[in-house]
């Protein structure tokens, strides 16, 4: 029995070998974590500059005022208020309409739908949606909500063009969510004598809705600070009223950022790095929101 | 199933204060207009109401904010809207039928007229302010000082080669000239590149940028740069910025309102739909407004009022569509 005899140790390892090559195996790994690291600071670094400098300019200038105040063109008499309710009307536009046709598209897609070639090219597209510029979707609302729905530059309209914009992640995201559903779970539902229907609504949604809404809450954080589609389908950003109904006109806040940012004087450059500070507390209460259902709810199967 | 409907719960209560958010704007939004309607009822007899929007240039855009600013002031009840898409998307969206008013840093183009003819949409011009397109160096450049618009033209035109300070005037220092210039799409590079290129290439390794500030920083920045933009971008910035004279006059408040300041001082404009002033009440009083208070509002955000004969020009025309 030659086979199971075992070789001289030294010859698999080579003990003086490798500890000769030790000191350079160590400094390699040494550099590459430094490398990373560094890698990730520079990241951190630039993110602490950004919040540093927008804090620094801009907390001086928030206050309640700043809140009750439209657009000015005194800087010290500038507010958000125009803009802040309207990003809030576009989210309660977005957020329904997004997230029913989403979850549906994904329920159909993970559920109902059969493994075929139709079927695989709709998945394939959605994917390949998801990818496409911001200002293209914008493009699209213009010709189709704007113009041939004769929306105009109102709430709906721009809502419309935002949720088709976010369509595609929350669709993916609900997928994801959906597949990750432990098959026994399914067929235990069936094996109960529940129906696909029953199943979905009680077992699989259920299931997935903590990744269901994180993903939403991140598509739906990426909609509130999207300027370009907005831009293109003709959102004004002077605009002394508020809406009274998703048929009014109005404004949102990286648009009226925007429109601060590029004034001369540079006392508008401080009004803008506060209407940032309200746009990145709106962002970051969202995301934590997102967050804390990823912490509480994961790893349930 | 506990989270689940945990979970309906927290989206149903979410929603309803978000709702609940939203109409407590509603209802704010149904007070300010009540105290508006008390305002107008005191002021004038017959209340206008309706709303007017408008687009265009983002040049014009400050002086319309400081407008409808203290238009909205006196309590109208007529709700205007302005959007910054730029003098060229501005025509397109008034080309449209989308808006009442399109804003203007410059005169309207022949392909622009002609769409506008295509569509029906007859228009009047109205004269707003003066801006002073002002060409700006580095404070350290001790050379340039003053250009004639033969030099400029030589600076900014593509001629395939390098440009150097030194090809303008031999006794300038022989290092790169730096570009900086403002959008493709915007009415001040068009304006300058009429009256300036008369229509030639511009310097291919120009530096554009939409936002003013940027151009205004890479001059500050560099020794060798030189740029164009707004008045008002060179009023903010004048201890950092040198503004070049252009033919020995340099860019003031009065060079540029007597018209000295050439060919660079430009008239800003607004289109107005005259089916609108002559049907809509509410665009009427708005412009009626506007040509009462352009000048002044135009000072108050770095821009040149016209004489005041201009303005009353503008109201002459402005009567015609009075019914």
């Amino acid at each position: 029995m030659r086979i199971t005899e075992k070789p001289p140790a030294r010859v698999l390892i080579d003990r003086e070998a490798v500890a000769g090559r030790m000191g350079f195996r160590k400094a390699v790994n040494a550099a590459f974590s430094v490398l990373f690291l560094s890698a990730t600071l520079l990241a951190l670094l630039v993110l602490g500059v950004l919040f540093y400098r927008i804090v620094s300019q801009g907390f001086g200038h928030l206050s309640p005022a700043f809140f009750e105040n439209f657009a000015s063109r005194m800087p010290e008499k500038a507010g958000v208020k125009a803009a802040l309710v309207g990003s809030l009307w576009l989210m309660a536009v977005v957020a329904p309409v997004s997230l029913i046709l989403g979850i549906g598209t994904a329920v159909y897609l993970e559920e109902y739908a059969k493994k075929n070639r139709l079927n695989d090219f709709i998945r394939m597209n959605i994917s390949n949606l998801a990818g496409v510029p911001s200002v293209v979707f914008g493009l699209l609302g213009l010709t189709i909500f704007v113009r041939a729905l004769a929306l105009g530059n109102s709430i709906l309209a721009a809502g419309f063009t935002m949720s088709l914009l976010i369509l595609p992640v929350i669709i993916v995201a609900a997928q994801e969510a959906i597949r990750s559903v432990p098959r026994e779970l399914r067929e235990a539902s069936y094996g109960m004598g529940a129906t696909k229907w029953q199943t979905i609504i009680r077992v699989v949604l259920p299931g997935a809705v903590p990744g269901i809404l994180t993903g939403s809450i991140l598509a739906l954080s990426r909609a509130i600070g999207e300027t370009a589609p907005l831009i293109v389908i003709g959102v004004p950003v002077i605009i002394q009223f508020l809406p009274a109904g998703v048929l009014d006109t109005f404004t949102a806040l990286p648009m009226q950022i925007y429109d601060w940012a590029k004034r001369p004087q540079a006392a508008f450059q401080e009004v803008a790095s506060a209407g940032i500070i309200v746009l990145l507390a709106l962002l970051l209460a969202m995301n934590s929101v997102a967050v804390l259902i990823r912490n509480k709810f994961q790893k349930r199967y | 199933m506990k989270s689940w409907k945990y979970y309906l719960g927290l989206t149903a209560v979410g929603s309803a204060l978000l709702l609940g958010a939203c109409g407590g704007n509603t209802a704010e939004e149904g007070a300010s207009a009540e105290t508006g309607t008390a305002g107008a009822s005191t002021s004038q007899d017959a209340k206008v109401e309706g709303s007017v929007a408008g687009d265009g240039s983002s040049t014009v855009a400050p002086i319309m904010e400081a407008l409808v600013e203290e238009y909205t002031g006196t309590g109208t009840d007529v709700k205007v809207t302005v959007g910054v898409s730029g003098t060229g998307g501005g025509f397109e969206k008034f080309a449209a039928g989308e808006t009442k008013f399109s804003n203007a840093s410059r005169p309207i183009k022949d392909e622009e007229k002609q769409k506008l003819e295509e569509a029906g949409i007859d228009y009047t011009e109205f004269l707003l302010a003066y801006d002073g397109l002002t060409v700006a160096v580095n404070p350290e450049n001790d050379w340039a000082s003053d250009l004639t618009v033969e030099d400029l033209k030589k600076i900014w035109v593509e001629d395939g080669s390098k440009k150097k300070w030194s090809d303008i005037n031999p006794e300038w220092p022989d290092e790169e000239i730096v570009f900086y210039a403002p959008g493709t799409d915007s009415g001040t590079y068009d304006y300058f590149n009429e009256v300036i290129l008369e229509e030639e290439d511009m310097v291919k390794d120009v530096m554009l940028s939409e936002d003013d500030n940027v151009l205004v920083q890479g001059v500050q920045s560099d020794k060798n740069a030189i740029g164009f933009f707004g008045y008002a971008y060179y009023v903010a910035n004048q201890d950092s910025l040198k503004a070049v004279s252009i033919n020995g006059v340099e860019p003031n408040n009065e060079t540029i309102e007597s018209g000295e300041y050439e060919p660079l001082s430009r008239p800003l404009f607004t289109y107005v739909s005259n089916e609108a002033l002559s049907e809509d009440a509410a665009t009427y009083d708005f412009f009626g407004f506007v040509l009462d208070q352009a000048g002044d509002m135009a000072e108050s955000v770095g821009y040149v009022s016209l004489p005041e004969e201009k303005y009353e020009e503008g109201k002459e025309q402005l009567e015609q569509f009075k019914k």
